[in-house]
């Protein structure tokens, strides 16, 4: 029972940390299923969860809060997307500049307005998301297995921990059964095609990277305004690439991207809670091996020892019309 | 893919258009100093008072230029192969284990000079050893250089906590730190060459590996554009087919652009290490691995730009650091926004103005430039 109970704990925090990696890599899948390939996950994510955090300390409303942070992020989203698709620029070097711009204005702007070397101020009350619980958890938290499991690991999140999961199927049916999908999915394998069926790849490709900034912007408010009560430089911390790592992980597939960033979020949550203590058979497994699992499992898939990852064949290059 | 773009004449396209881009991107940093509440002009006057006003100062901004000519010529060797190697802060980080393990072997018998050189050897083997891994799995199992070598910047910094935690650690140590080196395992400091032109260089760690950085951009600039390896590597870049058409084995040339590059940003490690702090510390790099891909977009991947674009983002660290005493708004922050500016628009939008030059210089006519062609073809 002890083991079960410790287990309940590890989960939920594993669902935890693993929602701004499921919106930060659902984002990343609109856009690169679009063929256009973002490494600027983090810095929009950053950026967003700054914004959030500054506009819900200012206001005082959580949804103003992300309103901006998703607003910032979308900016970014369409910066990106000038240099990528209407400049023909190189896209990881757009997203490398789009994530040290965030790195750094963040801090400056942060400092500038609060004064509290690069923090937000605390969030509270109205300012900051709550939990919710749902129906009858309480009441049903006694019933032994199934209690804990709906009273503790499914109850008691952020709605827009809700959100983050409800977004999954969604992708899943907006990417194979709308006219939309077939569309984004076709400009990132073979944009000549889309572009001779007499569709702009221009504006779908802009839309996908739209859609790419508002995830984003979710998954920073989420950051700094649900997990956390403000923002803290460089809050984010590498989850940007985490979910680009499990994007490719989940091979861009939509219900894969859960699977991948709960596997990461799982090793996250072990590797907290493992800190010093010895793990069955295996003995004392040091933090910055799990924390290094999630690069190691990426790079071993990426090399093709487990199943394949073959991204969109279009990803990364600009769409030069002929004339 | 079809060139949409008309040609300029050289100067334009290596000169101009690059010297507009960087204008641009300061003048937007400046926006942000104006946007912090202080003045951008105030704080560039500043900045190069701060940079290059006295002795002391420009010690330390070729100190942190040495860093960034390392990691620049290491992220332009691989764009010459048409590779991105955005791993050099995890190349930089491992081979610091290149310096430390020589310097803590040799130190109590040997003296600097047979030190350094193996200094050398282990920083540009480890970091090559490192890059080589992304290279081999970009050559021989397809996967992108680009996502592994990011993996690898994280892999590093995990490998490289643990290592100084639980190994490296002097027994009693707080400090997740190597031992203090002894006089064998620090680099002589160049205070004669500035004291050569009448300057103090104070308590700034410019040191010989400055020199050695000057060394490989040669090096360098020899391999890439006067051997055959070079032209190999260069045809790869442009057209993967033209090379393989040519008989050019790709993953064989894949592989050691990536252990060139890696060993160059390897190399980097030499800088703090030997030259500044005597030990190997925690995130030693700091961040000087990515400044490089900044400055060698700026420098356009040429040894001859490269150099001094580090000695710009130098002067901008060290400048920096002055700025913050005057202005408290300021901090060092502000370069990692010029920086991803530079990346930016000397990157991603570099050709943003060059339809705007192609077309005043065609209103000019003949002179120099080729009729223009239409916009694409």
């Amino acid at each position: 029972m002890e083991y079960f109970e410790t287990l309940i704990v590890i989960l939920q925090s594993t669902v935890r940390v693993s929602v701004p990696l499921i919106l930060a890599a659902l984002a990343g899948l609109y856009s690169e299923r679009a063929g256009i390939f973002d490494i600027g996950l983090e810095g929009k994510m950053l950026a967003a969860a700054f914004a959030g955090g500054a506009a819900a300390a200012v206001t005082g409303s959580a949804f103003i809060g992300l309103c901006g942070a998703i607003l910032v992020s979308v900016c970014l989203a369409l910066v990106h997307g000038f240099a990528s698709i209407t400049q023909r620029g190189n896209q990881i070097v757009s997203g490398v500049a789009i994530n040290f711009i965030a790195l750094g204005a963040t801090v400056i702007l942060g400092q500038a307005w609060f004064r509290q070397g690069g923090r937000t101020p605390q969030l509270s009350g109205d300012a900051r998301f709550t939990t919710v619980e749902l129906p009858f958890a309480a009441e049903l938290a006694e019933i032994p297995i199934l209690g804990p499991i709906y009273s503790d690991l499914l109850s008691g999140h952020f709605l827009l921990t809700y959100l983050a999961f409800m977004l999954i199927p969604f992708t899943w049916w907006v990417l194979y059964r709308t006219r939309f999908g077939l569309r984004l999915r076709a400009v990132g394998e073979n944009p000549g095609a889309v572009d001779t069926a007499g569709i702009s790849v221009t504006w779908m490709r802009y839309r996908a990277v739209i859609c790419c900034g508002i995830l984003c912007g979710i998954a920073g408010a989420y950051l700094s305004m649900a997990m956390t009560a403000g923002f803290v430089k460089g809050m984010t911390a590498g989850k940007g690439f985490i979910a680009l790592a499990a994007l490719i992980f989940a091979k861009w597939k939509p219900v894969n991207v859960m699977f991948a960033c709960l596997l990461f979020g799982f090793l996250d949550a072990m590797s907290i809670r493992m800190q010093g203590n010895e793990l069955p058979i295996i003995g004392v497994v040091p933090v910055q091996f799990m924390q290094a699992l999630p690069y190691l499992l990426t790079v071993i898939l990426l090399a093709g020892f487990i199943g394949k990852a073959i991204p969109p064949r279009a990803g990364g290059v600009p769409y030069v019309k002929e004339r | 893919m079809s060139v949409p773009y008309a040609k300029l004449p050289a100067w334009v396209d290596y000169g101009l258009i690059p010297l507009i881009n960087l204008i641009v991107a300061f003048l937007v940093a400046g926006l942000v100093v104006l946007a912090v509440g202080e003045s951008p002009l105030r704080a560039a006057s500043l900045l190069i008072e701060g940079a290059f006003g006295y002795g002391e100062g420009i010690g330390f901004t070729l100190y942190y230029a040495t860093n960034f000519i390392f990691t620049g010529l290491a992220v332009a060797v691989a764009f010459h192969c048409g590779l991105f190697n955005i791993g050099g802060e995890g190349q930089a980080y491992v081979a610091g284990l290149g310096v430390a393990l020589p310097c803590l072997w040799l130190d109590q018998f040997a003296p600097w000079y047979i030190v350094f050189p193996a200094a050398i050897l282990g920083s540009a083997m480890v970091g090559g050893f490192w890059a080589m891994i992304p290279g081999w799995l970009q050559a021989k199992r397809g996967s992108h250089v680009v996502i592994t070598t990011i993996m690898f910047n994280f892999i590093a910094s995990s490998l490289m906590v643990y290592v100084l935690v639980d190994v490296l650690k002097p027994a009693g140590s707080m400090a997740p730190q190597t031992r203090a080196f002894t006089d064998a395992g620090q680099l002589p400091r160049l205070d004669w060459l500035l004291a050569s032109v009448g300057l103090d260089i104070g308590g700034a760690p410019f040191n010989l590996s400055f020199l050695l950085a000057l060394v490989a951009a040669f090096v360098v600039w020899v391999v890439i554009w006067r051997t055959k390896l070079g032209y190999e590597i260069r045809t790869m870049g442009h057209s993967p087919t033209a090379a393989a058409y040519a008989g050019i084995r790709q993953s064989r040339i894949i592989i050691i652009t990536m252990m060139m590059s890696g060993a160059l940003a390897g190399m980097m490690a030499l800088n703090p290490i030997m030259g500044d702090q005597h030990r190997m510390q925690l995130d030693f790099v700091s961040g000087a691995g990515f400044v490089g891909i900044a400055v060698a977009l700026m420098g356009r991947s040429h040894p001859v730009g490269i150099v001094p674009a580090a000695i710009l983002f130098g002067m901008l660290y060290q400048g920096g650091a002055e700025i913050s005493f005057e202005m408290p708004q300021i901090s060092r922050d502000m370069i990692t926004i010029i920086q991803g500016l530079v990346i930016l628009f000397a990157g991603a939008l570099e050709n943003m103005f060059r339809p705007a030059i192609t077309a005043f210089f065609a209103t000019l006519g003949g002179a120099g430039s080729d009729k223009p062609l239409p916009a694409a073809e």
